[in-house]
């Protein structure tokens, strides 16, 4: 059954050359897009539950044995991973379908948005498969290549601006990442990932150090960790808005998971506990003081991203089996609960004209539906009890103290702040855009809204288009996922805690790639 | 390990080289900067590959010991086919943002500057036509007898306007 392995990479890419060549009948595309993302799904709940029951599937690319071809390892880790980004990149590819259905103009041409989103499906599900560093490497970019395309589609000078500073970052951090195999193949002589863990351990001190570092630097400009996170909301929020839910979903994840699998796989010693820690207490305070300050609600999500990028760095620094579980839950809740909130602004910003918070006003009669999407969505990512937001706090913050050093315990302060003014900042916004009566927009004196900063870029129009049932079907649906985790908590931990299992004893891994043992 | 002492010079002063121009603000230099940069990291995986030796081809089935490790050379042609892509990318979004530059959002709804040519040069050779045709028909109601080889082939002269008479959307770039 490992020859599905390979199917989650050339499913998307086929089917992209096949939207491609489809691009003048933009009904096939669409069926075309959808059914392959449909097979993803199917293929990586099937490998889910499989690889849960026999441990890691293990694909030798043309037979050729690892450490001299290219290896794909699904665990269990790889697994959750495929599913929830499966299932994120068909909801809002159907949202996608429902806002082209209203308007096929030029913000959203149709024709090249199918292939490209399905090179940034491959590309993302071969990062999660990946097992060498290369082949992660060549995974990254092959996302990247088509985010700078999703990004800067329609071309408008805002999209070219904020397309940018998105695309030279993520070249910067793209060259440190290829500097940094370098360096891993000069010091080891191999980059596959199972026959590293073995021989990084072995290297000097200072030498890991580096290597280690520079493998952070590189995947944290991608999960926009605090001191590099500068990038993220002036460039998200300008893309249309199916794109900007699925940047912020799985985007920035995809960098946490190459956090994930590196520093525990290959630097398992935890050198960087301290220093991670700081960095994630700092993303967690600073993004959200951000997030306080703006009134356009997607950049507000965009900050509150940011901000919440640090409960999965608190985790990964703590980096015991329980902490790993619970950064593992919570990356599959944020995955899904970011992409449906940003899918609400799409909605809140066809319906009521703009995601400013000076200009909206009487939503709830307006969009009584989307209220009430919006505002789960709000306690889900403030952290309310029984949403899952809430759990996966919960068990980190548990997490935390089973360790128990000062640092957990400033942490765990840090993140009870950041969650509450997460909830502040979201209730403020459901109280404008939604509960605020639609007469009273016009002189709206509060000096509180006054001190919020606008969009820079914001020409202050409001321009109402109408909405597909389609586009809000999506939505509800993302939403019901998320629940569906907080009632589902049981197995999804369960699951979570056998994968976190699996991180910490490393030879689960090199014994799936390497049966007969390491080379 | 041992390495090339010029290899790791070059690829020091490219890698000094290209941060520093990619830190100006106009596009083309950051792109230049990446050009250098990135194949500076190409060398730098060159430079992994250790010693020199014979080209990694295996002719016999004997192993050579001067081989050298044909890894960093995938990798180095795999980057290298990845920097093409980004850079045509790039070029391409220096090229819309130097014409959003130029002529701002305005610059796709342009409208034809040389519209008033078009319609110049179409409307004199409907007038040419048109005279021809007054011409055609003086020279018949003349010669009244109906001799042919005064007539020319109708065609010809509506044929100017035909080509001259551009669409709209074949001006619009």
């Amino acid at each position: 059954m490992n020859v599905l392995v390979p199917l989650v990479v050339t499913l998307p890419l086929l089917g992209a050359a096949l939207a491609l060549a489809l691009g003048r009948k933009s009904r096939y595309q669409v069926l075309v897009s959808v059914l392959s993302l449909v097979a993803v799904v199917v293929i990586s709940a099937f490998l889910l539950v499989l690889v849960d029951q026999q441990g890691p599937a293990v694909v030798h690319v043309g037979d050729w044995q690892a450490p001299w071809g290219i290896v794909l390892v699904v665990d269990r880790l790889s697994a959750i991973m495929l599913i929830v980004s499966a299932l994120m990149l068909l909801g809002v590819l159907l949202f996608a379908v429902g806002q082209g259905i209203v308007d096929s103009d030029r913000d959203t041409p149709v024709s090249i948005f199918h292939p490209t989103y399905l090179v940034l499906a491959a590309g993302l599900f071969n990062a999660f498969v990946a097992g060498d560093l290369f082949n992660m490497y060549v995974g990254f970019e092959m996302l990247l290549s088509a985010s700078y395309v999703l990004l800067t589609l329609g071309g408008t000078g805002a999209r070219i601006r904020a397309g940018v500073t998105y695309i030279v970052v993520s070249l910067i951090s793209s060259i440190l990442f290829l500097a940094a195999i370098a360096l891993i193949y000069g010091a080891t002589g191999t980059v596959t990932l199972a026959l590293l863990a073995e021989r990084i351990p072995a290297l000097p001190g200072d030498v890991q150090l580096i290597l280690a570092l520079m493998l952070l630097i590189a995947f944290g400009v991608k999960a926009a960790v605090f001191p590099v996170s500068f990038w993220l909301p002036d460039s998200y929020p300008t893309a249309p808005a199916p794109v900007t839910a699925v940047f912020a979903g799985l985007l920035t994840k995809v960098g946490v998971y190459a956090i994930l699998r590196t520093q525990t796989l290959l630097f398992p010693d935890n050198t960087l506990s301290m220093p991670l820690m700081i960095v994630a207490l700092l993303t967690l305070v600073i993004g959200i003081l951000g997030a306080l300050a703006q009134a356009d609600i997607k950049r507000l999500l965009s900050f509150t991203l940011v901000s919440h990028i640090g409960y999965m760095m608190f985790g990964i620094a703590l980096g015991t089996e329980a902490a790993i579980a619970a950064t593992i839950y919570y990356v599959v809740h944020h995955i899904m609960i970011q992409t449906t909130l940003f899918l609400c602004a799409g909605l809140i910003e066809r319906i009521g004209g703009t995601t400013s918070l000076a200009r909206l006003g009487g939503m709830l009669k307006a969009a009584p539906l989307v209220a009430v999407l919006f505002f789960i969505g709000a306690l889900n990512l403030g952290g309310i009890p029984p949403f899952s937001g809430f759990l996966g706090k919960v068990a980190l913050f548990d997490a935390g103290v089973q360790v128990g050093d000062t640092i957990s315990y400033v942490l765990l302060a840090g993140g009870a702040a950041t969650s509450l003014l997460t909830l502040y900042a979201l209730a403020r916004a459901w109280n404008m855009a939604f509960w605020r009566p639609r007469r009273d927009v016009e002189n709206y004196d509060s000096p509180m809204l006054n001190a919020l900063q606008d969009d820079p870029h914001d020409e202050g129009t409001v321009t109402t288009k109408t909405t597909s049932p389609l586009m809000t079907a999506a939505t509800a649906s993302m939403l019901v996922l998320t629940v569906s985790l907080t009632v589902f908590a049981g197995p999804a931990f369960g699951l979570a805690t056998r994968a976190a299992e699996d991180i910490k004893t490393p030879s689960v891994y090199i014994d799936a790639v390497f049966p007969g043992g390491t080379p | 390990m041992s390495a090339s002492l010029t290899l790791i010079v070059v690829m020091a002063v490219m890698y000094a080289a290209g941060i520093y121009i990619m830190l100006e603000r106009s596009l083309t230099r950051v792109l230049i900067g990446f050009l250098l940069v990135g194949n500076a990291t190409n060398l730098l995986i060159f430079i992994m590959s250790g010693r020199p030796g014979s080209s990694p081809i295996v002719t016999g089935t004997a192993l050579d010991d001067t081989m050298v490790d044909p890894v960093p050379q995938v990798f180095m042609l795999t980057a290298i086919v990845i920097n093409f892509g980004i850079t045509a990318l790039l070029l391409a979004l220096i090229y819309r943002s130097w014409w959003l530059a130029q002529l701002g959002d305005e610059g796709d709804t342009l409208t034809d500057e040389h519209a008033a040519e078009t319609q110049e040069t179409t409307e004199a050779a409907f007038q040419s036509s048109s005279d021809d045709e007054a011409a055609v028909q003086a020279s018949l109601d003349a010669s009244e007898d109906g001799s042919d080889d005064t007539v020319d082939d109708p065609n010809t002269p509506s044929n100017p306007a035909a080509t001259s008479t551009r669409t709209p959307e074949g001006d619009n770039r």
